[in-house]
């Protein structure tokens, strides 16, 4: 707005990237390729798109080395729906992320779905403005996200799979360890959090070939210590809320209004959905019941009558016949 | 007694929740607190939240909920008590700049609201602003915020960010483009208990 001096506002603050997550709950995050996709994702009820250049499904058929989408691609969806607009980069290339902020994507998802940049650190999401979501398979990953500088956490699931079976493993892994959390003394969360930085250690040595004292900068600027004493700070936090302190959304698998609705009753803020709608017989009105079915997430009855007459869901693959787990990418 | 509802399809909605428990703690009045997603309990309430969210996706969800008409005519008929917060806010606007296809709002407050005018999410920020008949500054939380461009008739104008309008009242209506929802500051939700029991 022209007769707002934005210079001088405070941009890019905590409270304003985890606030902007949390504006997103009760929602479902659409991926989509084209602006014509995300027109219909905007018109099912959508609270944003994922913009891409191949959903997770046909990344995984294709194969290559998967990257950022074509700033065009993500340019043309921002200037065809007024909801946010999300895209993703590569774990760790921070350049890539540097290029999606610079274009004015609402949120950067650092992404296992695409082919990862940095064999040892993920990026330190504190030093951009825009926001981040970061998929995990544990608390410790989540916990770790979050002291980077992540504003919500997804399950990473297993994506383009339409197998829902990861995605609940996931959140289970997050809730249970939440509540042994929650029972837990100051003692036994500092060996937790000792625990957590461990990968950071690990890059350390091999990168090195030292050891780690309290003063050795494991990531960044931020010394062994520091870290520590952070991630300690984090998990009293979580003890103190008994939950996660970002919005945590499911992702990796999702392919039907019941998929979504047993993710909330499990804990879920809210759902990502990758291929499952575009992949699907009829993807406006599968999105469009997917939409409802995360409102009503308890109730039964709507859930079944969402349900009713989608036509064919995305065929989907079982876990064992994989031949590449995207889950296991980041650290 | 009072009864609060929370529009529950989409968005800020535990966090209107915590916040207006911690108001009514504070003024120690007895209240309960409904989150709304059918028609039945939108009737026991005696003043509704509309929360911070994404507002086509809210939108969306009232029509095709059919809560609509019930809020609309609860409002004409009743005086019901309102706030709407960001989203809330370009629900509750009779005009708006630019708007989407398909969006099913309430229309009851005598104002234009200029969608995500500020920008997209980078733009978004932190500023105390200054409120009609408040003290002290408010800590205001903009997030890809509406703006609202100008206001007629019974529409009174509580708060601006230089000359750009971010809160308004109008009667009973409470209108504004940040979220006090995302801070401790509970100023904003005593005014409109206020509202609803006068």
């Amino acid at each position: 707005m022209k007769n707002v001096d934005l210079s001088k506002l405070r941009h890019g603050t905590t409270l304003i990237k985890r606030g902007f997550a949390k504006m997103q709950k009760g929602g479902v995050i659409m991926d989509v390729t084209t602006p014509e996709q995300a027109a219909i994702a905007e018109e099912s009820g959508a609270v944003a798109v994922m913009a891409l250049e191949r959903v997770p499904a046909d990344i995984r058929k294709e194969g290559g080395v998967a990257r950022m989408a074509d700033p065009q691609v993500i340019q043309n969806i921002m200037d065809t729906v007024s909801i946010p607009v999300m895209a993703k980069a590569r774990i760790g290339h921070f350049v890539e992320a540097q290029a999606l902020e610079a274009i004015g994507v609402d949120m950067i998802d650092e992404s296992e779905v695409l082919t990862p940049a940095d064999p040892f650190y993920h990026v330190e999401k504190r030093l951009f403005t825009v926001p981040f979501v970061c998929g995990c398979r544990s608390l410790g990953e989540a916990v770790r996200r979050i002291w980077e500088g992540a504003a919500m956490i997804r399950t990473k699931g297993e994506a383009g799979t339409g197998n829902i079976i990861e995605a609940v493993r996931h959140q289970r892994m997050v809730s249970t360890m939440i509540k042994m959390v929650s029972e837990t003394d100051d003692e036994g969360l500092e060996k937790l959090s000792g625990e957590y930085i461990q990968s950071y250690v690990d890059a350390f040595k091999t990168l090195t070939n030292q050891d780690v004292t309290k003063d050795t900068r494991i990531f960044g600027d931020y010394t062994y210590e520091t870290v520590k004493e952070e991630i300690f700070e984090i998990l009293k936090e979580i003890q103190k809320i008994n939950r996660l302190p970002v919005v945590n959304f499911a992702a990796g698998g999702i392919a039907t209004p019941a998929d979504a609705a047993i993710m909330m009753q499990l804990g879920s803020d809210g759902v990502f959905v990758g291929s499952g709608i575009f992949k699907s017989e009829n993807p406006a009105e599968r999105a469009r019941a997917i939409v409802e079915a995360v409102t009503h997430y308890d109730d039964p009855k709507v859930i079944a009558e969402v349900s009713k007459n989608l036509g064919e869901a995305m065929r989907g693959i079982e876990i064992e016949n994989l031949t590449q787990h995207l889950q296991e990418r980041g650290w | 007694m009072v009864d609060i509802g929370i529009l529950g399809v989409q968005g800020a909605i535990s966090e209107h929740k915590a916040i207006m428990e911690k108001t009514l703690k504070e003024l120690e009045i007895n209240g309960r607190i409904y989150i709304i997603k059918d028609r039945d309990t939108l009737n026991k309430i005696d003043g509704l939240i509309i929360p911070g969210g994404e507002s086509t996706t809210i939108s969306k969800m009232i029509y095709r909920l059919k809560l609509l008409e019930i809020i609309i005519d609860r409002i004409e008929d009743e005086d019901l008590a309102v706030m709407g917060t960001c989203a809330g806010c370009i629900i509750l606007a009779k005009k708006i700049v630019d708007p989407v296809e398909n969006l099913h709002l309430i229309s009851v407050i005598d104002m234009e609201v200029h969608r995500n005018a500020f920008g997209r999410q980078r733009e978004s920020f932190e500023q105390f602003v200054n409120i009609k008949n408040f003290e002290k500054p408010f800590p205001a939380v903009f997030i890809r915020a509406p703006i609202i461009t100008r206001t007629w008739g019974n529409c009174k104008i509580l708060s601006r960010i230089d000359d750009s309008i971010i809160m308004v009242q109008q009667d009973k209506l409470l209108a504004m483009s940040f979220h006090p929802e995302l801070t401790d500051d509970t100023r904003i939700h005593r005014y409109f208990i206020n509202l609803i029991k006068n």
